[in-house]
């Protein structure tokens, strides 16, 4: 276990050096946050100020985290199956499921130093009103939640091609698809429409928005996490039987 | 040191590798010869773990490298044939993550590191980013990162593919160094290259081996007896009549500008050759004995092969 540790500690580590060394990470973060305020912002000038939530904050990010997944993670496999550095990482002593966890926990981290850059919306709140925190906290959860599981897609996207474009097309459209399912849930009737809401992507972050943190919601996104980067690591082994 | 047995490789329905098996001992360099589209890399991808066979077994270290991977990855040291390097890292940096990644800890990858910028000659661009460094030396950088915790076995695809005539000098002479303590295999379609560094050679045609010999041996058995190279000044087509009727002559080729004359072993016919040429009035511009050259093993291994 120390060892699995320490190979998925080296690989991550070197993972966030080059994505703090490349652009993508700061372009995508920039374009995060630009975003993100301004929805943020919006919405509380549509209530003229009255309101203390960060909803417009909320609303934006939880579409906003998807294409952030589908772009942080492109790079993870596909970049070093094109420079033939799969190769060498591939024939190093490591574990197949070491490599994918280091990379997975770097582009996690990158994701959740993007949601520490927007704490600074709940902190304004806070110097000039009095927000109610909990449900704040709890929606924090939520995103990194939904981003892991999103991180974890973009992650398998990634290993089955070389193409990074190809990689961010395809996790934006599997990710995008996972939401569109909660938005017509409700047109479905009965048992199927049900079903739809359970499997949406999206379809647990209204609780964590009201304060709750729903154990199936936590179950949702991290059984899906697992899969995909379980389903990573096989499409890394039969890589090799090709 | 390198067992490979039955290996044999299909990419879908195409058959890359065909039944192979050689063994290479501890300390030995062996070049792996053969033309583009052989099998050489394929080989070598499954020797280092890189990719599985479809069929057969290879033991690195005497670790099954299907059941084993990891442990026989331990004691090999790769380049690929397209250097593994990521740009955006400096060489110093990109080196220690290669120590790091193959199991060394801090203080022993600093140590390493620095040996192998040594080693390498790479001083000079310890801190440059490697998209910056010229071909010859991401070459070396390939070299650097797969003896940083040094291995016993070193696995080189055309280490010196692409790199001007005094970095290849400098590199022949590095593996030859590196070969004192290790055992290499190391593949090239250039012939000479091979001869100069390695001590014996396998020689891979559309998958199958053709031969596995010294280069020495390789020789004497495929040349059965001596060469001619000749240059006449006379109608070429009379003059192979005329050299193939001339007892002792096995067989003769014409290459514009010489004919290729192969004697049969122990016969001396230069004598008689010469004679028969100026009879018929036409000048013998030149004669030499030609002793094969890996070249020519080659060409006659693959020709056979290709007949088969």
């Amino acid at each position: 276990m120390s060892l699995f540790l320490r190979n998925v500690g080296v690989i991550s580590r070197k993972e966030l050096a080059s994505y703090l060394t490349s652009p993508m990470a700061y372009i995508v973060t920039a374009v995060f946050m630009g975003l993100s305020g301004f929805f943020f912002a919006s919405v509380l000038a549509a209530q003229n100020y009255a309101d203390t939530s960060i909803a417009g904050f909320l609303n934006a990010a939880q579409f906003l985290i998807l294409l952030f997944a589908a772009f942080i993670t492109m790079r993870l496999v596909a970049e070093e199956k094109k420079l033939g550095t799969w190769e060498f990482l591939l024939t190093a002593p490591v574990r197949d499921s070491e490599i994918v966890v280091g990379k997975f926990l770097a582009s996690l981290v990158i994701l959740g130093g993007m949601l520490v850059l927007t704490l600074y919306y709940p902190l304004l709140l806070l110097f000039f009103g009095d927000p109610d925190l909990g449900p704040m906290a709890t929606s924090y959860v939520g995103l990194v939640l939904m981003g892991s599981a999103a991180l974890a897609i973009g992650i398998f996207v990634s290993s089955v091609t070389a193409n990074q474009i190809v990689s961010a097309a395809v996790s934006a459209g599997i990710l995008f698809g996972l939401w569109a399912i909660g938005l017509v849930a409700d047109l479905v009737p009965g048992a199927a429409g049900e079903v739809m809401l359970r499997l949406a992507f999206t379809g647990y972050f209204p609780d964590f928005v009201r304060g709750i943190i729903d154990t199936k919601a936590i179950v949702y996104y991290l059984s899906l996490t697992m899969l995909f980067l379980f389903m990573a690591v096989r499409s890394i082994e039969t890589g090799r039987w090709r | 040191m390198i067992r490979v047995e039955n290996l044999t490789k299909y990419y879908g329905e195409r058959l890359a590798v065909d039944d192979i098996a050689f063994n290479i001992e501890k300390g030995e360099i062996v070049g792996f010869l053969g033309p583009n589209g052989a099998g050489k890399s394929t080989t070598m991808k499954m020797v280092t773990g890189y990719l599985m066979p479809t069929r057969g077994d290879v033991f690195v270290a005497e670790h099954d490298m299907a059941r084993d991977s990891l442990q026989g990855r331990r004691h090999i040291g790769y380049l690929p044939e397209i250097v593994p390097l990521y740009y955006d890292m400096t060489t110093h940096a990109y080196l220690r993550f290669a120590g790091r990644l193959r199991g060394l800890d801090k203080r022993t990858a600093a140590r390493r590191v620095d040996e192998v910028i040594e080693i390498c000659a790479l001083e000079e661009y310890r801190d440059v980013i490697l998209s910056k460094l010229s071909k010859g030396y991401r070459q070396r950088v390939g070299l650097a990162q797969s003896i940083v915790h040094d291995p016993q076995v070193l696995i080189l695809d055309e280490p010196t593919i692409g790199i001007d005539p005094i970095q290849v000098a400098h590199t022949r002479a590095l593996i030859k160094e590196l070969g004192e303590n290790r055992t290499i295999l190391l593949s090239s379609h250039i012939l000479p290259e091979v001869s100069m560094v390695c001590q014996r050679v396998i020689i891979i045609h559309q998958g199958r081996i053709v031969a596995q010999d010294t280069i020495d041996h390789l020789a004497s058995t495929v040349t059965g007896g001596e060469r001619l190279r000749l240059r006449v000044d006379g109608p070429p087509s009379q003059v192979s009549e005329v050299l193939g009727g001339i007892g002792g002559v096995l067989d003769v080729k014409y290459q514009e500008p010489f004919h290729l004359v192969r004697l049969e072993a122990g016969k001396q016919p230069q004598a008689r050759i010469s004679a028969s040429l100026v009879r018929k009035g036409w000048g013998l511009l030149a004669m030499e004995s030609a002793s094969m050259t890996l070249e020519d093993i080659f060409l006659e291994l693959t020709d056979e092969a290709d007949a088969e």
